[in-house]
């Protein structure tokens, strides 16, 4: 069966269920930091952002029941965000470099006014 | 011409017309998202690399109003919930129905913004500025390009809920729609980068 008769065809699901789920789910986020604990904070701040974003993602913009190949194009793209931070988290995050040679710096002569 | 023949008259190609099982209208929706998750992407991802090297970068970030940020997320959700029903009512073939939820959705978006420019006005009053800090250079350009992309779905909904009032063109109610789901997504990590880790 096709995507579009998969969304002809389909029931749709509860989405006020679904935003109430979401909506308990920004509680969590909220709550995390209050335990003071990195790790905690880490897990319900992002964790519970990319669960919330899975959701709007599969049940509100319906890529639950959209073609396959959707998701690949998304996922390229994403795939490119993460080649660009591999490509440039080393210069960014290890300024002081691996294999730098500091040379001495030469200033120039100043000119010469005749 | 009657009303049914007028609507018949709105259908565009991109409607019907498809080689790869989706019409080419959502296809090309998808495509504009995609190219979007790269612009979004680069600016997270660039600053999460920054932010990991800088701890220091938490200090400034507790200065972003996190009351204000939950109830945006908050608003976001509520509006993405009218922008589904507003699909769900222009499958039904319901326009007005479907227009309701539309208006429902830019008011929500409105609410977004008022909030935002309310954010700014303060956190500008006590100093901290785009130039402050690449903290708050990340904060404003990120946060702002989002907002810009609040303006252009407000735009474009209020141009689809005035078809659909009429019952024309509602298979752009979704197309519509699944642009503002994804202005909601990049919202759900946005909150968590500059409003939670501090």
């Amino acid at each position: 069966m096709s995507s579009e008769a998969v969304h002809a065809d389909r029931a749709h699901p509860s989405y006020v269920r679904i935003y109430l789920a979401l909506l308990v789910l920004l509680a969590i986020s909220l709550l995390g930091p209050m335990f003071g604990h990195p790790i905690v904070t880490l897990v319900t701040a992002f964790g519970i952002a990319i669960v919330k974003a899975t959701m709007v993602a599969a049940y509100f913009m319906h890529l639950n029941i959209e073609e396959r190949y959707v998701w690949y194009i998304l996922f390229v793209m994403l795939g490119f965000v993460l080649v660009m931070f591999a490509g440039i988290a080393p210069d960014v995050m290890l300024p002081a470099g691996q294999n730098w040679l500091h040379l001495p710096i030469t200033p120039p002569a100043p000119p010469v006014h005749h | 011409m009657s009303h049914a023949a007028d609507v018949r008259a709105h259908v565009p190609i991109a409607t019907g017309r498809s080689a790869t099982g989706i019409p080419t209208a959502r296809l090309a929706v998808w495509w504009v998202l995609a190219s979007e998750i790269v612009i979004f992407g680069g600016l997270i991802g660039s600053y999460v690399m920054l932010r990991l090297h800088h701890p220091h970068w938490a200090e400034e970030a507790s200065h972003t109003n996190t009351v204000a940020g939950a109830f945006n997320t908050f608003v976001l959700l509520t509006s993405s919930l009218a922008a589904v029903l507003a699909h769900q009512a222009a499958e039904a073939r319901n326009g007005p129905r479907a227009a309701r939820f539309l208006g429902l959705t830019i008011l929500g978006g409105l609410v977004f913004l008022m909030v935002k420019s309310f954010e700014w006005s303060n956190e500008i009053a006590h100093g901290f500025t785009i130039f402050r800090d690449v903290f708050w250079s990340y904060y404003y350009v990120t946060c702002g390009l989002h907002g810009l992309h609040v303006i252009v779905g407000m735009v474009i909904m209020g141009i689809v809920a005035a078809d659909a009032r009429r019952g024309r063109n509602l298979h752009r109610v979704e197309l519509i729609g699944i642009y503002w789901h994804f202005v909601d997504a990049v919202w759900i990590f946005l909150f968590p980068l500059f409003y939670i880790a501090k």
